[in-house]
């Protein structure tokens, strides 16, 4: 019995079954708790005042939109080398979460930096990154939907997934290089001393807990639906086969 | 393998090869822009060498769905495959021959239309050396993109939504060059820009031609 | 040379579309494949050609000797028939184009642009480029779709000195050729079996 069992279809969909009301449930503590502790049970930021709460939306969801690209990169590989369909229905399941998380680190690191900056957009390494990545989400969704063949498709966007890795990294230095930029360095580290405050620290970390959860969770539904999207395409072309 | 090269940019000089949109729309987008900013000779001189590398670049992506699509439609496409030259080849052989009939005429047609954007004098040899190290690059990678796009009816849209955000790295790094020495910079300051767009073209033309090829593969299968 | 070709399994779209597929081809003879459409003859020729992955079964030798003609030839309109010649000879290392020309009556047309020639000339220049590889194998997929009678005779008679020269061929086609001696596969008893329903639930998602 091995890890790779569970990337038969059918196995995957008997345990995604199991897992994904514990997933949906223990998302939505986790973000109830982390988003109220994080909102309402604070306090506001010496010099920041109360905009520093939306924290608790930017950090996570950033740290998705990067980690999402990282596990399609992951499961492009798996499909390339051992052919597991469902690991390429996980990648293409993925991509349009990592899509809208990008948009809401966006989003709301505008909202943030309007009053801290003065700016809502500023030509900043990261946020520059982060807008080339959501192109990066953009023409791999394109790709997925333009090739009729599922099986074609996979490949490709696999292709596309691996060589937009090394080019998204290349991007971001050469960004770095461009422009020196204003954001703040990371907010969490493994290393203690760098980080933001106790207070903040732990409803963040259970608001980063609740993304990741949300994340499981919107994932599995997704590859759950594209699962059984082939099958329907696979007993239409055994149909008419027969 | 020299056959194919032949091939190819006799294709693209023969009437209906498309020889010379890309430099005609190189001179629109250059004409066009003093329209947009306005004629102030200051304004124009900071931009120059900017919008001359990014006019490059999209009359470089105007180009990239001829590489192998036409190849694609009439069968050459699947006979190339089954020729006893490696697919990683074609695609390398396709890249070269797109730089030789795009990639350098807009080079050297850059420093002519340089002059119409009032580049400062420093930036003509840069502008010039930048352009013909990065864009082999812009043909490498936009040979992947072509492969990747190759079967699709209407490819054309989304090869440039897949191929743009890989020439970032290329452009920021050409751009920063030409940039930099067109401000008067010394060598020193742009010595590592240019290094770095050099990696990219070499790493480029070392590595994605088996991804096309790995593309072009699906695409025929 | 003799191919032989046994147990294959030829796919389309991820199902097997054919399994079991057997035969051994002599030097200088030809295979015609029959079957209704969509049972899978241009799949099995690229199949043979190497452009498409088999599922299993055995070719040899392999695709280095097949010659593979779909209904698009690769003609370049805008280059001279010796231009499209020669490009291809040279591609797989043939010096001359030469006696191609001569074989299949181009000579006349040697300088004109491919792009004016008539259907059947064109598809006399499809053939003279199957000729300029130097592989024994041909591999024909509906060959005389858009031929008037006439020139389905010519057709015929290049075929015919091909297998002469002690090469083979392997054609899908529905009109007879008129080529003696010449076999036929009929296709439709190696239509792979449907999947059965639950025991194959692995990777087809059936």
């Amino acid at each position: 019995m091995s890890l790779w069992e569970y990337a038969n279809p059918r196995k995957f969909m008997a345990l995604s079954g199991a897992v994904l009301p514990i997933a949906a449930v223990g998302t939505a503590v986790a973000m109830v708790v982390g988003l109220v502790w994080g909102f309402f049970f604070t306090p506001d930021d010496y010099r920041q005042g109360s905009t520093v709460k939306i924290i608790y939306i930017h950090v996570p969801s950033a740290m998705i939109a990067i980690n999402c690209w990282l596990m399609m990169l992951i499961t492009s590989l798996v499909w390339l080398i051992r052919r597991h369909h469902v690991s390429a229905l996980a990648a293409k399941a993925a991509a349009p979460i990592g899509a809208t998380m990008t948009v809401i680190a966006l989003l709301t690191g505008a909202i943030w930096g309007q009053p801290m900056w003065g700016t809502w957009w500023a030509w900043d390494p990261r946020l520059t990154s982060f807008l080339i990545l959501f192109l990066f989400y953009l023409g791999y969704m394109a790709l997925w939907a333009a090739v009729e063949n599922p099986d074609t498709a996979a490949e490709l966007t696999s292709v596309l997934c691996i060589v937009g890795s090394v080019f998204a990294v290349l991007s971001r230095y050469a960004l770095v290089f461009w422009n020196q930029g204003l954001h703040q360095g990371a907010s969490l580290s493994l290393d203690k001393e760098e980080n933001v405050s106790d207070v903040f620290y732990w409803p963040l970390l259970i608001c980063i807990a609740g993304f990741v959860g949300l994340f499981i969770t919107l994932v599995l539904l997704r590859t759950r639906t594209e699962v059984r999207d082939r099958r329907l395409k696979a007993l239409i072309a055994r149909e008419r086969m027969a | 393998m020299i056959a194919l090269l032949k091939r190819d940019l006799a294709l693209a000089v023969r009437a209906g090869g498309g020889f010379g949109l890309a430099l005609a729309f190189f001179l629109i987008v250059v004409t066009l822009t003093p329209f947009a900013v306005g004629p102030n000779a200051g304004t124009l001189s900071i931009i120059a060498a900017g919008i001359l590398w990014l006019g490059a670049l999209l009359s470089c992506l105007l180009s990239l769905d001829r590489i192998l699509a036409l190849d694609y439609e009439d069968g050459a496409l699947e006979l190339l495959a089954t020729a006893p030259i490696p697919l990683e080849a074609v695609a390398g052989i396709k890249a070269l021959a797109h730089w030789l009939t795009t990639g350098l005429p807009l080079t050297l047609v850059a420093p002519v239309l340089g002059v119409l954007l009032n580049l400062p004098e420093p930036g003509y040899l840069w502008l010039t050396l930048s352009l013909a190290i990065g864009t082999p690059a812009l043909s490498v990678v936009g040979t992947f993109g072509a492969a990747l796009t190759v079967g699709l009816k209407r490819g054309g849209l989304l090869l440039s939504l897949i191929v743009l955000p890989l020439y970032v790295p290329t452009l920021i790094f050409g751009a920063e060059v030409a940039r930099r020495a067109s401000e008067g910079m010394p060598i020193s300051e742009f010595s590592t820009p240019l290094a770095l767009l050099a990696g990219i073209t070499l790493g480029t033309l070392a590595l994605l031609p088996f991804a096309s090829a790995a593309a072009i593969r699906i695409n025929l299968r | 040379m003799e191919v032989i070709v046994e147990d294959l399994a030829v796919v389309r779209g991820g199902m097997r579309v054919l399994e079991g597929v057997g035969f051994r081809l002599e030097a200088g003879r030809a295979l015609v494949l029959r079957g209704p459409n969509g049972i899978g003859k241009t799949t099995l020729l690229r199949t043979l050609a190497g452009l498409q992955p088999a599922d299993g079964g055995r070719v040899a030798p392999g695709p280095e000797v097949m010659a593979y003609a779909s209904h698009a030839d690769g003609i370049k309109a805008t280059l001279s028939v010796s231009e499209n010649l020669a490009f291809w000879a040279g591609l797989h290392g043939v010096q001359s184009i030469a006696a191609a020309l001569a074989d299949f009556n181009l000579e006349a047309l040697e300088a004109r642009p491919a792009g004016s020639l008539s259907a059947g000339q064109k598809r006399r220049l499809g053939l003279a480029r199957m000729a300029v590889t130097g592989r024994p194998v041909w591999l024909l997929d509906e060959p005389t779709v858009s031929l008037d009678l006439a020139s389905v005779g010519l057709f015929a008679a290049a075929v015919r000195r091909h297998l002469e020269a002690g090469g083979s061929a392997v054609i899908a086609t529905h009109i007879d050729l008129g080529l003696d001696g010449a076999e036929v596969l009929e296709l439709g008893p190696f239509k792979a079996a449907p999947p059965e329903h639950d025991h194959d639930f692995h990777e087809a998602f059936l």
